[in-house]
């Protein structure tokens, strides 16, 4: 069986979920070779992670010469790597970056290219969903090596045993790759909450908080869900950017999305419709966002939802 | 470059305690080209709040519906001018750049009509149904064509397909770096730097023209054209070329060539209507627990 390429997502050698739910779509299509970007010392503990998910390799690429630099370095290794094991699939983390790097080896090795699926299967046919998820499409790579990058969610991660074969490999890279330089980078701090993208739940609060999220954060934490916001929510500055879901922020397809005072636009919808199921809270009860819910509340999120966390609470015990 | 590394990392931090969209100093960089030419590239699309649908050959309908200049290529448009406006004396150029059918010509109008000083419209019936490697390959040349740009400015993602690998494939065939997704941008003689916002980090990105910049709406309102932009948009030139002009083979491009392929697009079935309460009381926060519970979210 051919091997299929997985780009490990990780913080700082921590593992994210995302990269379970790759192995797992790899073993669909061949045997799991992960790659990971980072310190040659965390290299050990990273394949104790993947090892469980299916992966039969892991590629260790040391990131210490390449990290200060923005894609092009690591389009160059993936491409040397690709060469060096011809693999039948090559799947990225749908990230900025994993979207950015995977863009550049397809020019590079002259392959297909589809980003953002939610779901592979054999083949491999890709699925995705576009136009502000109103439409569903199927998709297959015919030219070259098929580059696939996942979104979050995409799959329950599997668990199967791997080998786990830890194999160093050094690409070379070109001064030409080491132009765009990361001057400065500034950690954001932890909320405690679960990353919005990979959450199961998600609460959002929009322009109808007034600029308190102290409701949207306590029922979220009731419910053990990330917090989102609307554009409208970030332009005032009520929350920052990275917390940002729709078109030009981040897409979740959790299990279950909250919307409360978010009036539902287009480019909001575009980034929370593929929720499982869908609740609003609003004062307007024609917001827009009811023609989305599976159940929705007409009230003042200010009331409401303090309440609904007090009964939940309660409930839990 | 320690030195400016140093100062900017204690300018962003600082930024950082005062506020998200507070901006970066540029301290230090080379002499200012005399002339900065800087191509911008715009994309026409469907109309995101119109219905928007395939045609039978599975391609996004770009006929069909009302189509303009997509919403995030308008930020592209405005840091171009803006970089322009900032950047003293000496000819400096903005060129929209648009590929796309007849229709396509609007998104390249709206740049002018915004204040870019020349448009070129890439069309050709063998372009349809072009894949993102096909589009980038069609605005290489044409970048090529235009001549050695300083900056090729991109918007962070089109509102149709929203790939966002556009900007990066482009820096990858002209072989510069690119610089993707800025919400601030800085320019001073031949330095660029940005902020923007990574999965759990905010950086500071740093390069040396010419690059290939991406930026996110976060980068600031765009200008709408005044009354005065469009009467002078209708005198700036506005250059039409085919793939012959730019020396690509019509066999490059289009549908039958794609590195993928679509196999089907169904419509997602519209939701069906949930259940509204209206809280009287306390009553909806009751209704939303006993919802949540039903569905075993408690």
């Amino acid at each position: 069986m051919s091997e299929v390429l997985v780009v490990i997502d990780h913080a700082d050698g921590v593992v994210k979920k995302p990269t379970f739910e790759l192995l797992t779509i790899a073993r669909r299509l061949g045997e799991p070779s992960a790659v990971f970007f980072g310190a040659a010392a965390q290299a050990d503990a990273v394949a104790e992670k993947v090892k469980a998910y299916g992966a039969e390799k892991v590629y260790v690429i040391d990131d210490a010469e390449l990290k200060g630099y923005l894609v092009a370095p690591k389009a160059e290794a993936m491409q040397q790597l690709a060469e060096k094991s011809s693999p039948a699939a090559i799947l990225f983390p749908s990230t900025f970056e994993g979207k950015e790097v995977a863009a550049r080896l397809a020019i590079k090795i002259e392959s297909g290219l589809i980003t953002d699926a939610v779901d592979v299967q054999a083949g491999p046919v890709t699925t995705q969903s576009v136009f502000a998820g109103s439409y569903t499409v199927t998709a297959k790579v015919t030219k070259g090596t098929p580059i696939i990058t996942v979104k979050p969610n995409s799959a329950a991660p599997e668990e199967a045993a791997g080998a786990a074969a830890v194999e160093a490999f050094t690409p070379t890279i070109t001064d030409g790759a080491k132009t765009a330089q990361i001057i400065a980078s500034q950690p954001r701090q932890s909320t405690g909450r679960p990353e919005l993208t990979e959450a199961a739940i998600v609460v959002s609060g929009g322009r109808g908080t007034g600029g308190n999220f102290e409701p949207i954060e306590k029922f979220a934490d009731s419910l053990g869900a990330a917090v989102g916001a609307s554009r409208a929510a970030v332009d005032s500055g009520w929350m920052p950017h990275a917390f940002q879901v729709g078109q030009t922020g981040k897409t979740v397809s959790p299990q279950l999305y909250v919307a409360n005072g978010i009036s539902g636009a287009i480019q909001h919808r575009a980034g929370m419709q593929t929720s499982k199921t869908i609740v609003a809270v609003n004062k307007d009860n024609e917001a827009p966002i009811f023609e989305l819910v599976d159940f929705g509340v007409v009230g003042d999120l200010h009331t409401v939802l303090p309440a609904a966390t007090e009964e939940i609470t309660k409930r839990k015990g | 470059m320690g030195l400016l590394a140093c100062n900017l990392t204690t300018t962003i931090l600082g930024f950082e305690r005062a506020g998200w969209l507070a901006g970066i100093n540029i301290t230090g960089g080379a002499a200012r080209p005399h002339t900065m030419n800087i191509v911008v590239c715009v994309k026409y699309v469907p109309d995101a709040t119109a219905d928007r649908q395939f045609e039978s050959d599975n391609t996004v309908d770009r006929v069909g519906v009302d189509g303009l200049l997509s919403e995030l290529d308008e930020y592209a448009v405005e840091q171009a001018l803006q970089i322009k406006e900032k950047a003293g004396e000496g000819e400096h150029t903005v060129t929209a750049l648009c590929v796309g059918p007849e229709k396509a010509v609007d998104a390249a109008r709206k740049a002018l009509q915004m204040g870019a000083d020349a448009a070129v419209h890439v069309v050709d019936d063998a372009i349809a149904g072009s894949d993102a490697v096909a589009t980038s390959l069609v605005l290489a040349k044409a970048i090529e064509k235009i001549g050695s740009p300083d900056l090729i400015v991109c918007g962070m993602a089109s509102t149709d397909a929203s790939m966002s690998v556009v900007p990066a494939m482009l820096a990858e065939r002209l072989n510069l770096p690119q610089v993707t997704l800025a919400s601030v941008v800085e320019a001073q003689g031949d330095q660029v730097r940005i902020k923007r916002d990574n999965e759990g980090s905010t950086e500071v990105i740093g390069a040396t023209l010419p690059i290939v910049l991406s930026v996110t709406d976060q980068t600031g309102e765009a200008r709408y054209p005044s009354f005065k932009g469009i009467m002078a948009a209708k005198k700036k030139p506005l250059e039409t070329l085919s793939l012959a002009d730019l020396g690509v083979e019509a066999d490059q491009v289009g549908l039958s060539v794609a590195w993928s392929q679509v196999e089907d697009t169904t419509a997602r079935p519209p939701r069906t209507a949930g259940e509204i309460v209206t809280d009287e009381d306390g009553s909806g926060a009751v209704a939303l627990a006993d919802f949540l519970a039903s569905k075993k979210f408690i």
